[in-house]
């Protein structure tokens, strides 16, 4: 193999679907470089950063959970009016019944569950098109909120304001940046490398030949670099900022997330489930319990991410969440989601978000107005599913793929594989 | 029977054709010579690149995917894609069914090429000609019938009506017989031979070899992706241990292994299984009973439709049709299986028939795959440990000797055999005492036909029960202990080995008065 391969098989873990995210961070740092350039270095401001991270956060988590359903073969079009209930749900209990606003939280998770039992029963029990009862939510939800709010703007108290709002206290030594987050920076440091150790490891395990020295330590490079510029970045803004509270939740439920649907049983069945149904179910896999659990869930982080949001606003409206759906849709599959169902991956959604967010900022930055954005952003939707869709059809996979496909030429050993060698030598009776 | 013109013009010559995917070789310089009016067999063992190469000759790979030269009529031909090829008279019929299962025949065989008047379709037209190409591949259905209604056999014939609705110079058919009991399948060689006396010349990919020596004139063998030898049936005297030799290299002298079972008691019982049919009112399975011992073989004979799978699958969690009653029994005590996972816990296991609509996820890749049916095992308090799911397929790729760079790869990658061969490890992987294998060897190669027959042997041996359903009596006799044969949802007799013949069991599965 020559270096390049090693490089891109390695960079990511070596499999090919982390080899495909590969091509997904190359497109969001291009993006990033190009706005970058053409913004006159706005966009890599610490100013800039934090405020797309808040302003973000909460589409982000909501692709989450839409990455979860659209790969169990779903789609959830309620998200936003549920987020918009959830909010005025919370912010009326809040104002009027003198609910501590830790409590307060507590009640929008539960209500955000609530929905989602309400329209999983209904998806996974019953059998109606996902698409037809969220469609139904949507209606329901939207108008439940202007019911519950009288179409007015509620507001909520300062202390619910800092999961939207809010930054990591100052604390420690004046340092000229933000100490908790350079300590958050650093951690995420140490994880990266413990983690590039730990993957060596399990190859070598594996009985796998674990990816030369040089390209772990290249990718760690790379890896603690941008975690270190951003570190210093959000630590580095006006005096009381920091990384945002959103951000970190955020953080937080990604990791959670990746890890159960890469690496558990359960996680795993979701798969199983969007790919083959019947085989799924010939597996042992309950169908229902799977799809009941994609759509609670999916209402649950529909209400963090309302919540979030009135947070960040400071009360409750009728316009809350409006078109999120669309936002969180678009960044499933502009990360590489599969509109069939069986294929996509959190952090690819991750990306797809931040590609989004990143251009709806950078060309905000440019002085674009809305209408051009929202078109602009439209045809990338398109387009990228489009290359996506063309890709599969030529038997090849993914957009990233694509953009990787001038490195994997040369991969084509020559001869065949090697689990046919012992054949000649067994049980198979031989006379020749 | 006329013989094809030994002078007969070259009708198609694949010259140096090589094909490449990600981390695979499937082509590497492959000639082919196909004369005008002749039924061409190619035979290779799985993943030798069979389908790859007609997929290459039928523009499903364009030119420019692949390396070498087409000629077609004596011209070369660059097919740009499946349509190009199609005009051109060359048409395939894919090893999977590309039927769309909730039209009816006559929709499916004009899809895309539909008579109009005007810009309307002119249905009575697509009637009167769908009738006509179902005469002409002697089926008898009203023409209105949705697919899904009608058999295997049935579509398989529908395919072929399909291409003639297209101007067939060169049919390509790649394991059209695989699914395929054996009266439907002498039909459709008869009907080759028909187009044979017409000038239509035909490839033909099969691993039922018995069948390419009865029907093929010259006889391509290819082997890891290489063009071995070129056999023509006459003059070389061919026959079945010949092609064999030329697809693995050597002779077999056996195509069983063997083998001496060793049974214990019964352990595994079914009385009184009644199913009925999902939708009508029919019952698929009248009263069954049956046994399996310890370390037995059993094997169900029956014809397609029989009700062997519907059987296999009601007991399997109840995952086919509406339960009406009956009782099933394991080392004396009744268990309960009215879901899959309870009858994974008791260790049943399931390896379908179908293995791409309802046997595999083939967006996974082959390690998932294999412990999908039972996932908790490599598996610490619901987290996956990637190195015991790595081992684990790892362990199976060997043994089953499933042919891949690596278990990282996606199913879909692999050739028909070893896909089945993911199957079977994925069942195996979920350790069960009783182990129903439904068609477990269709489509797959002699070879690896004669492993399975090895695993089963040794799963027997470990003392678990195996029950195999197959339409090939052949196997059913080389391979089982005692053999249970099936009528229209009735078991109607039992046959140990030593008293198993073609024809006794033949009646036995044609009748409904029950013998034994
Ligand atoms: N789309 C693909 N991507 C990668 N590899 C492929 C693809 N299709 C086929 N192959 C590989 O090419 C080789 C030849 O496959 P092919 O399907 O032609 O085999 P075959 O002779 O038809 O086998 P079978 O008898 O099992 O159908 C196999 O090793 C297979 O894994
Ligand atoms: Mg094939």
């Amino acid at each position: 193999m020559s270096g390049l391969q090693d490089l891109k098989k390695n960079l990511f873990g070596g499999t090919t679907t982390v080899g495909r995210q590969f091509g997904m961070i190359f497109t969001l740092v291009a993006i990033v470089l190009l706005f970058e350039v053409l913004t006159d270095g706005l966009t890599l401001t610490s100013g800039n950063l934090i405020a797309v991270v808040s302003q973000y956060s909460y589409i982000l988590i909501l692709a989450i959970g839409m990455l979860m359903v659209i790969v169990a073969g779903h789609i959830d079009l309620s998200v936003g009016s549920v987020a918009a209930f959830v909010g005025i749900v919370v912010a009326k209990s809040i104002a009027h019944f003198g609910i501590p606003w830790p409590l307060g939280i507590v009640l929008g998770l539960v209500v955000g569950a609530l929905i989602g039992a309400w329209q999983g029963f209904w998806v996974a029990y019953v059998g109606v098109p996902a698409f037809i009862v969220t469609l139904a939510g949507m209606l329901l939800f939207r108008g439940g909120n202007q019911f519950i709010g009288n179409a007015d703007t509620v507001p909520v108290p300062e202390g619910f304001r800092t999961i939207g709002a809010g930054y990591l206290p100052e604390v420690g030594p004046a340092t000229g940046y933000n100490n908790l987050t350079l300590l958050l920076g650093l951690i995420g440091c140490l994880a990266v490398a413990w983690r590039e150790w730990q993957s060596r490891k399990t190859r070598q395990e594996m009985g796998a030949a674990p990816a030369p020295l040089w390209i772990s330590g290249l990718r760690l490079a790379v890896m603690v670099g941008v975690i270190v510029f951003a570190t210093l970045r959000f630590a580095g803004g006006r005096v009381g900022t920091s990384l945002p509270v959103s951000g970190i939740i955020l953080i937080g439920l990604v990791l959670i997330y990746s890890f159960y649907t890469r690496n558990t049983v359960s996680g795993r069945r979701i798969y199983a489930v969007g790919g083959n149904a019947r085989a799924a179910e010939l597996s042992g896999v309950k169908l229902q319990r799977v799809n009941f659990f994609v759509m609670c869930n999916m209402g649950i982080l529909a209400a963090l991410a309302g919540m979030i949001f009135v947070a960040r606003s400071a009360a409750s409206g009728p316009q809350d969440g409006l078109s999120w759906e669309l936002d969180a849709i678009a960044a499933v599959f502009i990360g590489g989601a599969a509109v069939s169902g069986g294929l996509g991956t959190v952090s690819g959604s991750i990306v797809g978000g931040l590609v989004m967010a990143l251009l709806n900022n950078g060309l905000q930055l440019m002085g674009v107005g809305v209408d051009l954005v929202q078109m602009i952003k439209g045809l990338v939707l398109l387009l990228a599913v489009a290359i996506d869709v063309y890709n599969k059809s030529q038997g090849r996979f993914s957009i990233i793929d694509s953009l990787t496909r001038p490195f994997r030429r040369a991969e084509v050993p020559a001869a065949v594989p090697a689990a046919d060698a012992p054949r000649q030598n067994d049980k198979t009776p031989a006379a020749s | 029977m006329p013989m094809p013109d030994r002078d007969a013009p070259v009708l198609l010559e694949m010259r140096d054709i090589t094909k490449t995917f990600p981390g695979v070789k499937a082509l590497a310089d492959v000639n082919l010579v196909v004369n005008e009016g002749e039924i061409h067999a190619i035979c290779g063992e799985n993943g030798a690149g069979k389908s790859t190469l007609m997929k290459v000759l039928s523009g499903v790979y364009p030119y420019g995917d692949y390396s070498g030269e087409i000629r077609y009529r004596g011209v070369e031909a660059r097919f740009a894609d499946i349509r190009a090829s199609e005009n051109a008279g060359i048409v395939i019929i894919h090893q999977e069914l590309a039927l769309i299962p909730g039209m009816s025949i006559t929709e499916n065989i004009f899809l895309g090429n539909e008579p109009r008047t005007g810009l309307a379709i002119d249905w009575k037209t697509a009637q009167r000609r769908a009738l006509e190409l179902m005469k002409l591949v002697g089926l008898k259905e009203d023409p209105d019938t949705l697919i899904k209604d009608i058999g295997v056999g049935k579509q398989q014939l529908i395919e072929i009506a399909k291409a003639f609705a297209k101007d067939v110079k060169l049919l390509i058919l790649d394991e059209p017989t695989a699914a395929l009991n054996e009266s439907d399948s002498r039909q459709l060689l008869d009907l080759l031979r028909d187009f044979r006396t017409q000038g239509i010349t035909s490839i033909i990919i099969s691993h039922k070899l018995n069948e390419i020596e009865a029907v093929a004139d010259q006889i391509t063998i290819l082997r890891d992706g290489k063009t071995i030898e070129t056999l023509d049936v006459l003059a070389d005297g061919v026959n079945e241990d010949r092609i064999v030799r030329g697809m693995v290299g050597r002779d077999m002298s056996s195509r069983f292994p063997d083998y001496t079972p060793n049974i214990g008691e019964v352990f595994f019982e079914v009385r009184d299984w009644t199913v009925r049919h999902p939708i009508t009112d029919r019952l698929v399975t009248k009263h069954a009973n049956f046994s399996v011992r310890r370390g037995e073989v059993v094997g169900f004979a029956g014809l397609m439709g029989a009700g062997r799978t519907e059987l296999a699958m009601s007991l399997f969690g109840r995952s086919y049709g509406t339960w009406l009653g009956g009782q099933v029994f394991k080392d004396g005590r009744e268990i309960r299986l009215r879901t899959v996972s309870e009858a994974i816990e008791h260790g049943l296991a399931y390896v379908s028939e179908d293995r791409k609509a309802i046997g595999l996820n083939l967006l996974d890749d082959i390690k998932t795959s294999i412990v999908a049916a039972k996932p908790a095992k490599v598996a610490h308090h619901g987290v996956i440990d990637e190195v015991a799911e790595h081992q684990a397929a790892e362990s199976y790729r060997q043994e089953l000797r499933i042919k891949t760079p690596s278990v990282d790869e996606g199913v879909s990658k692999l050739s028909g055999g070893n896909q089945q061969k993911v199957v079977l490890a994925k069942w195996m992987f979920s350790d069960p005492d009783l182990l129903i294998l439904d068609e477990p060897t269709r489509g797959i190669d002699v070879g690896a036909k004669f492993e399975i027959y090895g695993i089963i042997h040794k799963l027997a041996e470990e003392g678990k029960g195996v029950v195999v359903i197959s339409s090939e009596l052949p196997e059913l006799i080389g391979l089982c202990d005692r053999i249970y044969t099936v009528f229209e949802g009735t078991i109607t007799g039992e046959v140990v080995r030593a008293e198993a013949d073609p024809e006794r069991l033949m009646k036995q599965m044609t009748t409904t008065k029950k013998t034994a």
